[in-house]
């Protein structure tokens, strides 16, 4: 599903990808672990689009599309999702309008018909309880006085609404405590499915106890040194990224 | 069929009524000589059949304003305004004989806002086969609606009709109450206007009457006739609420690039005034060229006590704005507000804000002003608060954002304020933002294109605004802002 070829990209002089290969069949979830300072989260913003950073060779395929050539809101609606590490507050609109917004966004660029006002109220309706967000959290503005954990949760409800079918989780146990952590995580794993896959960025071992992946790469300097099943995370939590150089902190 | 019965009564009914309140005008062009002069001043008057002291008034005015300096103070910047060199009064001419003469930008952005095809050919002022009438049917929809209102609003006792009208019609009137708010010495572009002003509105809510409806619609198609020197009036008398909405979302053309307009607001005791404004005239071509000049002066009068005005403005259109929409609180308790969005793209310049003088005791005023500013356009917001000795007090909430989209427009903001007792309390807000390239990336990345991301993070910095406006009026402005905005990322 998601192919990365010797991905190189830089942001000013800076290269930071350097040779990243990594393949992600439909339906599995791959963790990607790291040092600081390692190339993760450049990563989810080169797949994403993000201006500024620079890709200067390799390729990434996304069902035998270059998603590389497209614009960011082409790739969201060719089904591409990042789970932002620090979600962007947007005064003044209220979440539900844009939760509704990016919905027609995407349904209109794919050449399906948009939602209907009640439809997409049902939808959020059964989708918001589980993530514990209140009628409160939809009518307020877009991450506007969120906390950490809410803020999170926003993020998961947006995907859960969106079904993506490449998720991208940057970092999206930091700041959590525990039970927002479950909470967060239990809405990532109903959204396992077959013809989806994800790819969860993590500093911790801790949040993989929760999304249990089938693949883990320890990403260091730019590329992926070593892959291996769900135990590589055990592992490093207890010997850390100092075999790789750096230390864990 | 009844609708078609329904329709042709209409149409039947409208043709009186163009008659009967003077909106048929000789389609055929019909100027004074250009130029300014007692000769033009007489010219216009006679076309009008205005009785002698509308002459004599419009004369004093001109004496007064051939004394006057154009003033420089605002920042805004272009050609020296010959006035000998323009028309100072002309009947409504010919428009383009058919839409292919217009120019296709303005087609596509008439799409973009919805507007219907009929009042899009009004806006234009396209005539076809029909000759003088078609305007009318072309707006023929909402000139049915404003007849029906109107015989409402005649049992109500409400006066609403052109100022030309007003002038022969209810002259006590008119002579009580023009030019009491703002005075024919004024400033230079009021005084001109008092000397050479074409037609506008007049309203008159009785004592204790609530006006059974906004009055929108009607405007809509009066103004086309207005001409580029509108006069306005509105009185409401004790007790009175009127909401008045001015102007209109789609783009409007206009051959004649010097506009110089007063509106007189005049709230008496217990009374209420609600004045919103859509301006969207013809900002000029790309480089910003050929747009129109907007020299307006409007001022309400909150003159018995617990009166209350209110303006809100949301300003898109003209190369030159320059606007403050100002409230005096002479009565006790009584209250001023100001709303306004002002957006400027391209090469306009926006030199706007209100004015919220304090005289009465336990007066209180509110401004919130967006202003957000694109291309290479300079939005500057100007006001001024000021509390007299007397104004025992006086309050001011003052809130002022600005919003840079782009590296190379400009954002200023410069308030005056002026306290002249001890008690008085002034609150000051001032914010200046770009709107983030992270915001833009968040919302790219979640399928929005960039034009949608722009609109909907500029729709949230002016929501505060947005909301004092009339609903349908919300919903209009919030498509009209989108598209003003188009082109300026990227």
């Amino acid at each position: 599903m998601l192919e990365i070829k010797n991905l190189h990209a830089r942001i000013g002089d800076n290269e930071i990808l350097k040779g990243l290969t990594l393949t992600i069949p439909a339906g599995e979830v791959h963790a990607i672990m790291g040092p600081n300072g390692s190339g993760k989260s450049t990563l989810s913003y080169v797949l994403s689009g993000k201006p500024d950073y620079e890709v200067t060779e390799g390729s990434a395929t996304f069902n035998g599309q270059d998603i590389l050539a497209l614009a960011p809101e082409e790739r969201a609606a060719a089904g591409v999702f990042l789970a932002f590490q620090y979600p962007i507050e947007i005064p003044g609109v209220a979440n539900m309008q844009f939760l509704r917004s990016a919905m027609n966004a995407q349904k209109k660029a794919r050449g399906e018909e948009e939602i209907s006002t009640p439809d997409f109220l049902k939808l959020v309706r059964l989708k918001a309880p589980d993530l514990g967000i209140t009628q409160d959290m939809l009518r307020r503005g877009v991450n506007v006085g969120f906390s950490g954990g809410e803020k999170k949760r926003n993020e998961i409800l947006q995907m859960a609404l969106l079904e993506p079918k490449l998720c991208i989780l940057d970092e999206t146990d930091s700041g959590l405590d525990i039970d927002a952590l479950k909470v967060v995580a239990q809405g990532v794993n109903a959204l396992r499915a077959p013809d989806r896959a994800m790819l969860v960025i993590t500093h911790y071992q801790r949040l993989l106890d929760h999304i249990v992946p089938d693949v883990v790469h320890v990403m260091h300097k730019g590329r992926i040194v070593r892959s291996g099943g769900a135990e590589l995370a055990l592992e490093l939590e207890e010997s850390g990224y100092a075999a790789y150089g750096q230390d864990a902190a | 069929m009844p609708a078609v019965q329904e329709t042709v009564e209409r149409v039947r009914a409208l043709d009186v009524d163009q008659y009967k309140y003077g909106f048929v005008t000789d389609i055929e062009s019909e100027k004074a000589p250009k130029g300014l002069s007692e000769d033009t001043i007489r010219y216009i008057s006679a076309k009008k059949n205005e009785p002698e002291w509308m002459l004599e008034w419009r004369l004093q005015a001109y004496r007064r304003w051939l004394t006057m300096e154009e003033p420089t103070w605002a920042r805004v910047s272009y050609p020296r305004i010959d006035f000998q060199d323009y028309y100072y009064y002309s009947q409504p001419k010919a428009g383009p004989k058919s839409i292919d003469e217009i120019d296709p930008e303005i087609l596509k952005t008439y799409e973009k806002l919805g507007i219907p095809l009929r009042e899009r050919d009004a806006l234009l002022g396209i005539e076809n086969s029909g000759g003088s009438k078609v305007a009318v049917d072309a707006v023929f929809d909402s000139v049915s609606v404003a007849t029906t209102f109107r015989a409402e609003l005649a049992s109500a006792g409400v006066i609403f009709m052109p100022i030309s009208e007003a002038i022969r019609e209810h002259p006590e009137l008119v002579k009580t109450y023009l030019g009491s708010v703002v005075p024919v010495s004024d400033n230079f572009y009021a005084t001109l206007n008092s000397a050479v002003f074409s037609d506008g509105s007049f309203v008159y809510i009785p004592p204790g009457v609530r006006c059974p409806m906004e009055l929108s619609t009607y405007f809509r198609i009066n103004e086309r006739n207005t001409g580029q020197f509108e006069r306005t009036l509105i009185i409401a008398d004790e007790g009175a609420y009127v909401s008045y909405l001015e102007g209109c979302t789609a783009p409007q053309r206009d051959e004649n690039q010097l506009h110089a307009a007063v509106v007189e607001l005049v709230a008496l005791k217990d009374a209420e005034i609600k004045y919103s404004t859509v301006q969207n005239w013809y900002p000029g071509d790309k480089d910003g060229k050929g747009g129109i000049y907007n020299f307006v002066t409007k001022r309400g009068d909150c003159r018995g006590d617990n009166s209350k005005i209110s303006w809100t403005q949301v300003e898109t259109g003209s190369a030159i704005t320059w606007k403050y929409p100002s409230c005096i609180l002479r009565g006790d308790n009584s209250q001023g507000e100001f709303y306004s969005i002002a957006i400027s793209n391209g090469y306009q310049q926006v030199d706007s804000g209100t004015k919220m003088i304090h005289l009465g005791k336990n007066t209180s005023s509110r401004i919130i002003s967006k202003g957000i500013a694109a291309g290479h356009s300079e939005n500057t917001y100007r006001g001024q608060v000021s509390a007299h000795r007397k104004a025992t007090g006086a309050r001011n909430f003052t809130n002022c954002d600005s919003l840079l989209i782009g590296n190379q427009c400009g954002a200023h903001t410069v308030p005056y304020m002026e306290a002249r007792n001890a008690s008085a309390q002034f609150e000051h807000e001032a914010t200046t933002s770009k709107i983030s390239e992270d915001q833009l990336f968040y919302c790219l990345q979640r399928g929005l294109s960039q034009e949608e991301a722009v609109a909907l993070i500029v729709n949230g910095f002016v929501r505060d605004v947005l909301q004092q406006l009339p609903m349908e009026f919300a919903v209009e402005a919030q498509k009209l802002i989108a598209v003003s905005l188009e082109g300026s990322v990227g």
